[in-house]
């Protein structure tokens, strides 16, 4: 059961319990909306971008324990970063989840988001643990929100 | 190879350790446990004469059909032509003219809403769907509606997951051209009534297709007692190979309705002025048509007739009723669909436990179940959920099967807290 193990640890479990940055984001200025139709996940994410940093970051939605404490992590991990940054993020952490089961990770590149490594046991997951990504990408490549007038 | 401690119950009268024997994919190990097979309503495993049937045709009987005047044609042609009377038999079709092979019940839907959809849909009509069905009986009468003006009109279900037969009435009228039902749902299990559905159709004049899907490895079917114009199924989920599936239309109808994919096989004469269609089915089986699993579907349905629907129900009602006790006794689980006539199909939710989550760790249990929205998304939108986890019970799953499924919800409880 050591798979289930890494998959499921405790740092996973409790972003699972008690996401961070969960809930609406007032003054955001870009959103996208992810959807894992495999397993049902929905995620929206709304980030508010100042200059090239990413100075708010928020998400809503349903999904696994994998998804959302990923996107949980994920939150945490680009808030205040730069998009530059975010984007090299994303590239490391999908480098992470598609390195083959038998190789070393570069834990140090990716900081906290090692925890989700386990995932590369469940090929069927992968996809849960990156929903959140895919969907900070298109957030980040989404015209702004149109400011309100009112 | 493991053996697996298959328990026969004294209220079944099938002998569950014979027919597993005949399911090689049955007995192994995944994860180290043995399989608790559980995923039957996505597909069934194959047994052992369906397995050699396949072999037995691409050893000895290789050849196009219809064609070779050659003795490996004529053998195939033979067994391609003998799998179309098991189909027939088994749904007791009036005549082998109407079965009709097709890839799988979702291009049988395709090829009646393409076929009939388009040659009788008009703007203004209506198809009446339920709010049950799968997928594959949405988005064919959708595209049919965008390219004839027809309307799609849903029935709603009630929160047992029962079709609401007062609204269904009511949405039912001279307008409804089209009818098309699941008989038994994938996702909830419900076992709709539709010889009263089809009745009532009958009395405004609607053309009635039923999709079989999940009905064909759980009860008997008999179309002319059902009198259905279209009745679809697939051969994967009634123990025959996958990439066959049937389309019974009712021969006048078939006669009448224009062909859906043209080519060889399905004219009985071409110049590049006109082509005749061929006779009946072969109208309707444009191009070398899948030879072997057809012939593999065949006796997947000489084996499932040999067993009898008697027996294989009344173990599944036994499965049923014993799974619906256990799994109400699991800690915050809640079965989604408790309808008054139900299938051995159960799908659940556990509080706040996420399906996918569920799917993963009793896996690793070597129980195997479907998680997700089953295809039928509507269905979890009605609900509430976004997905669900199910078990779907077949003729050789045990109690002793179920007593893995519980055991290993109580791992994903102890993992997730």
């Amino acid at each position: 059961m050591q798979d289930l193990n890494d998959l499921y640890q405790e740092v996973i479990l409790d972003h699972n319990r008690r996401p961070r940055n969960y809930g609406p984001l007032p003054d955001a200025t870009q959103s996208a909306k992810g959807h894992n139709p495999l397993c049902g996940d929905k995620l929206t994410l709304l980030l508010k971008v100042e200059g090239d940093r990413i100075t708010g970051i928020s998400f809503e939605g349903s999904g696994c324990a994998i998804s959302k404490s990923s996107a949980s992590l994920m939150t945490d991990a680009v808030k205040g970063h730069t998009i530059d940054e975010a984007t090299a993020l994303f590239d490391k952490f999908h480098r992470m989840v598609t390195t083959p089961i038998d190789q070393p990770v570069d834990e140090e590149a990716v900081g906290k988001l090692a925890v989700l490594a386990g995932v590369r046991e469940f090929p069927a997951r992968v996809k849960c643990a990156s929903l959140a990504w895919h969907t900070l990408k298109a957030a980040l490549t989404n015209a702004p929100i149109p400011a309100k007038t009112e | 190879m493991t053996p697996h401690a298959a328990s026969a119950s004294p209220a079944s009268p099938l002998d569950v350790v014979a027919v597993r024997d005949q399911f090689p994919a049955l007995h192994q190990l995944v994860h180290g446990k043995p399989l608790a097979y559980l995923d039957n309503a996505a597909t069934t495993q194959k047994p052992q004469v369906v397995l050699d049937a396949l072999r037995n045709y691409y050893e000895r009987d290789n050849a196009n059909v219809h064609r070779g005047v050659h003795a490996l044609s004529e053998r195939a042609t033979a067994s391609y032509e003998s799998a179309r009377r098991s189909v027939q038999r088994f749904l007791n079709a009036r005549s082998e003219r109407e079965i009709i092979f097709t890839r799988n019940a979702t291009e049988s839907i395709n090829l009646v809403a393409r076929a009939w959809g388009d040659w009788q849909l008009r703007p203004g009509d209506e198809v009446l769907i339920t709010a049950m069905e799968h997928h594959s009986n949405i988005v064919p009468w959708q595209m049919a509606c965008a390219r004839t003006g027809a309307i799609l009109k849903v029935a709603p279900i009630d929160d047992r997951g029962d079709v609401i037969l007062e609204e269904f009435a009511t949405l039912l009228t001279p307008r409804t051209k089209m009818l098309a039902v699941v008989h038994l749902s994938n996702a909830l299990g419900t076992i709709n009534p539709i010889e009263d559905m089809i009745a009532a159709a009958r009395r405004v004049g609607a053309t009635v297709l039923i999709d079989g899907s999940q009905a064909a490895y759980h009860m008997a079917v008999d179309v002319q007692a059902l009198d259905p114009d279209f009745y679809v199924l697939t051969g994967h989920k009634v123990y025959g190979p996958t990439g066959i599936g049937v389309l019974y239309g009712r021969e006048s109808l078939l006669q009448a309705c224009p062909p859906f994919l043209g080519g060889g096989d399905m004219i009985s004469s071409v110049t590049f002025e006109k082509s005749e269609w061929n006779e009946l089915p072969y109208k309707f089986e444009a191009g070398t048509p899948n030879i072997a699993d057809a012939i593999g579907l065949g006796a997947a349905i000489e084996f499932v007739r040999g067993i009898g629907f008697d027996a294989i129900g009344a173990h599944e009602s036994m499965l049923l009723a014993y799974a619906t006790a256990r799994l109400s006794s699991v800690p915050g689980l809640t079965i989604i669909g408790t309808a008054r006539r139900k299938a051995s199909v159960v799908s659940f939710v556990m509080d706040d436990l996420h399906p996918h989550d569920i799917g993963t760790i009793v896996d690793r249990e070597g129980v195997a179940i479907r998680t997700g929205h089953h295809c039928a998304q509507p269905v979890m939108d009605r609900f509430g959920i976004p997905a669900t986890a199910r078990a779907s019970l077949a003729m050789y799953n045990t109690t002793d099967d179920i007593d893995a499924l519980v055991v290993a919800l109580d791992r994903v409880r102890q993992l997730l807290g």
